[in-house]
């Protein structure tokens, strides 16, 4: 099973209705591919700008993915038993939180190496959402009851009428983009933030003054893990189900995407839009027979190759905190 | 102002703790004892400060300093002794209980952002009336204020990053007073300044201490100690070793409480006839490790039984320059000949072939393999000499015999020649580089900052070793951030300015006040 199969069953009925180049280049197609982009960036811009917070504060987390995979079962579970969607993004970002307390007692109070730490993070995530899925369900159950009330509508005009595909998402596509100033907010201009900027900076000049670096570093890691359980969660809800492995390494890219926006939630945002983009566009033009066979096989490589070409190209380490992966112990130089 | 309000904080706390009488002091340290593995590094220690006095925490690198004020400031928990302040006991478990307590400290190593501006800097930690969102605008105005009465200029928006040194150390002590500190520490913080800037801070300390504050100045430069402080405790091994004032005392007493013997302050500097020229430079240009030009052309000649004294301010191309010279840093143009040998960008073992011995800088990370024993790294550069080696095998006992006989001459301190090497101090870590380095009978020596922290016996040992070598005839370029030690040793001295070199002037006729001004980019003064 590969991402795109499972990506977006709406955009797939709606590229199908067309065929080959001539269906390509139409405004039609334009819009469906600006939504696509849009709604495919979702689970990237959530997880990666909360990332981008526990790097901020000098923290690494690889497990990401594994920390999607945990809230995208635990909010497809509780959907499943009770029915409610909203109960399940809850439990969702609960599980993610719990995660980042584990992790942050991990790599913060046991200073242990955190590259390691995350890789056991993803792996405890990626083997426990699979054994708790095969124990507690066994096999795929779709949940239902949830475009009606994730289905965002606007004032209707004459633009609305012709492209609904444009701001018809769930309510998470627009949560996930408020996301971006809201954390922009409160890493610029709260003096939360600016604890957690000189302690991903400087922690020993942080701690000199006062500033708990145990406190801020335990605070932007329970974030960005929870922000990384709702990534999971936007995950399963939009595709109303869960399957082992539904993340297929996006926690990672994710990761990628904070280096690629140089620790800045819009550079963070700007990059999922690309990484939809080009996600939208091979859906798109598989849809559309323009790529087809192996052709379209080496295709779904193309956002794992744009990504590390871009990472490449923006290699802007100026805006990398000092101490990021560095434990911090008072009195030790 | 400040003082009035440091009062009104410190009275009520001492009139509901103790009903013995007030006390003198504003601090108190009472048997400070203080236990590392394998090290005591404070012993009983009693240091105090009253309002109103500069007090001086003397003693060499180990000596227990650092220790001591750390205690203070929360980040180390001694096993024995108390706290005082204004007679009241505390408990300091971290540096914001110091903080609460009115203690401020100036750590040798800045503790800033870089990223942050100025005024994020001090505003850090501070609780801010606009909750949960920074109130920038009132901490700058109140920056602003504090910085016209003390003097202390610097731009509050500026980002740390983009100040000098010596701005840098403003917006500490201007951290330490937005917090209304009584009682003020200031650990070496004359190590990385100019003559004319050191005698700013001095203006500073003395007024902060008028105003009624206690400040305690942590050096070890013996003439600054002499001429800002009321009193000098002297610590030696972690105790003390004498508490005097600057009048009862003088710079070789002093020296002498410090490392427990007469130390000759001042080495003796040889009258050498100089030969031929062994060192040339010419137009060199070289890239910093961010693209910047760090040597911005430089061009000088060192002769044969002369010390070029290179002084500066650091992180004024010194280091690149030092690498250029020994191959570990490309030339971008310009060239660098050693006795006849152009050795522009040539190999590390081809300069070295041509007669340089390299002391370098960073001493652990460059002049050792710090898990080495001391006898591989005296091998590290004669290890392929058929002498020690054969058919790639060493020869272990012409290697022992070599070492031990280096130990012995350079007086290393150590238990043995199998020790690995990180167990030494500085100072005989700098000796083992020297022994290895001076050996080889070199015909130039290129040793940067030999004596920066290295304790005072050890410094002598180096010094006399390189004035040794002059005498042999060896031409020496010294790249060194301490003005007296250059101007002792020297008999050029060179001027290092933003990768440029200012000035050449003769040791005899030098003042610290002309070089100083030199340092800090002024351009011929005269």
């Amino acid at each position: 099973m590969n991402l795109l199969a499972i990506v977006d069953f709406s955009v797939v009925e709606i590229f199908a209705a067309r065929s080959g180049w001539s269906g390509f280049f139409t405004l039609s197609t334009l819009v469906v591919t600006i939504a696509a982009t849009i709604r495919l960036a979702t689970p990237f811009v959530i997880a990666s700008v909360g990332e981008s917070v526990g790097q901020r504060s000098g923290v690494l987390n690889l497990g990401v993915d594994g920390v999607m995979l945990l809230g995208a079962f635990g909010a497809y579970y509780t959907t499943l038993e009770t029915g409610s969607p909203w109960l399940g993004l809850a439990v969702g970002t609960g599980v993610g939180a719990v995660m980042g307390l584990v992790y942050a007692f991990i790599t913060v109070t046991l200073h242990a190496q955190q590259g390691i730490s995350g890789i056991g993070i993803y792996l405890f995530g990626l083997g426990m959402s699979d054994l708790l899925f095969r124990q507690l369900v066994g096999t795929p159950k779709p949940i239902g009851g949830f475009e009606g009330l994730f289905e965002f509508s606007v004032p209707e005009t004459r633009f609305d009428v012709a492209y609904p595909d444009l701001y018809n998402h769930s309510i998470l596509v627009y949560m996930a983009f408020l996301l971006v100033p809201a954390v922009t907010l409160l890493v610029n201009r709260t003096t939360f933030g600016m604890n957690v900027r000189a302690v991903g900076e400087t922690p020993e000049a942080a701690d000199s003054l006062g500033v708990s670096v145990t406190r801020t570093r335990y605070s932007t890691i329970i974030i960005a893990n929870s922000l990384a359980g709702v990534a999971g969660a936007a995950l399963a809800l939009e595709k109303g189900i869960f399957i082992q492995n539904i993340t297929n390494g996006m926690g990672f890219i994710a990761v990628a995407l904070v280096y690629f926006g140089a620790w800045r939630p819009i550079g963070v945002m700007a990059g999922s839009l690309l990484f939809g983009l080009v996600n939208a566009l091979v859906l798109q033009w598989k849809t559309l027979g323009i790529i087809s066979g192996a052709t379209a096989q080496l295709a779904e490589m193309a956002p794992a190759a744009v990504t590390i070409i871009a990472l490449v190209v923006v290699t802007n380490r100026i805006g990398q905190p000092s101490a990021l992966t560095q434990p911090f112990r008072r009195g030790a130089h | 102002m400040p003082a009035n309000s440091l009062q009104s904080q410190s009275q009520p706390e001492s009139q509901s703790e103790s009903p013995s009488p007030p006390s003198p002091y504003l601090l108190e340290m009472r048997g400070i004892t203080k236990q590392f593995p394998g090290v005591l590094a404070n012993d009983r220690v009693d240091f105090n400060v009253k309002a109103g006095e500069v007090h001086t925490l003397l003693g060499e690198n180990g000596a227990g300093k650092s220790t001591l004020m750390n205690v203070l400031y929360g980040l180390h928990q001694p096993d024995e002794g108390e706290v005082r302040m204004n007679g009241e006991q505390l408990s300091i478990s971290s540096p914001s209980d110091a903080i609460a307590r009115g203690i401020g400290m100036v750590h040798q190593h800045f503790m800033l952002v870089p990223t942050l501006t100025v005024t994020e800097n001090v505003a850090l930690g501070l609780k801010s009336d606009r909750r949960p969102l920074t109130d920038l605008p009132t901490v700058e105005k109140r920056i602003t204020e504090l910085s016209q009465a003390y003097g202390l200029q610097v731009d509050p928006n500026a980002y740390v990053w983009q100040l000098a040194v010596g701005e840098r150390q403003r917006v500490e002590i201007l951290k330490a007073l937005y917090r209304e500190v009584s009682l003020l520490v200031l650990d070496e913080p004359t190590a990385v300044l100019t003559p004319q800037e050191v005698e700013e801070l001095i203006a500073v300390l003395r007024q902060l201490a008028t105003d009624g504050r206690g400040l305690v100045f942590i050096s070890h430069k013996l003439h600054e100690v002499m001429s800002v402080s009321d009193r000098i405790t002297v610590l030696r091994d972690g105790h003390v070793s004498g508490e005097t004032t600057p009048a009862e005392t003088s710079r070789e007493q002093l020296a002498q409480m410090m490392v427990g013997r007469p130390v000759k302050l001042v080495p003796d500097k040889p009258e050498v006839d100089v030969g031929e020229v062994k060192l040339v430079i010419k137009d060199l240009e070289v890239e910093g490790d961010r693209g910047n030009l760090a040597v911005n052309g430089i061009s000088l000649e060192v002769l044969a039984g002369e010390i070029f004294g290179l002084a500066g301010v650091s992180g004024n191309g010194q280091r690149e320059l030092a690498q250029a010279i020994a191959g570990l840093r490309e030339a971008k143009s310009g060239t660098v000949s050693i006795d006849g040998t152009d050795v522009t960008n040539a190999h590390p073992s081809s300069v070295r072939k041509a007669g340089l011995s390299y002391v370098p800088e960073e001493r652990m990370r460059d002049g050792v393999v710090s898990g080495f024993s001391v006898s591989e790294n005296m091998m590290l550069l004669s290890r392929r000499e058929s002498e020690f080696a054969r058919f790639g095998f060493m020869r272990f006992g012409a290697i022992k015999e070599h070492s031990s006989n280096l130990v012995d001459r350079f007086a290393v301190k150590t238990p043995n020649i199998d020790t690995p090497t990180r167990n030494l101090s500085g100072g005989n870590i700098q000796k083992l580089i020297l022994a290895r380095e001076l050996s080889s009978s070199p015909k130039v020596i290129l040793a940067a900052q030999p004596t920066r922290g290295v304790d005072i016996g050890a410094a002598e040992y180096i010094n006399e070793q390189l004035a040794k070598q002059k005498a042999n005839g060896c031409a020496t370029l010294l790249v060194s951030e301490d003005l007296d030690e250059v101007l002792a040793l020297a008999d050029r001295i060179g001027v290092i300015y933003e990768g440029r070199l200012m000035d050449v002037i003769d040791a005899k006729t030098a003042t610290p006040h002309q070089l100083g001004l030199l340092m800090a980019g002024v351009a011929k003064a005269a």
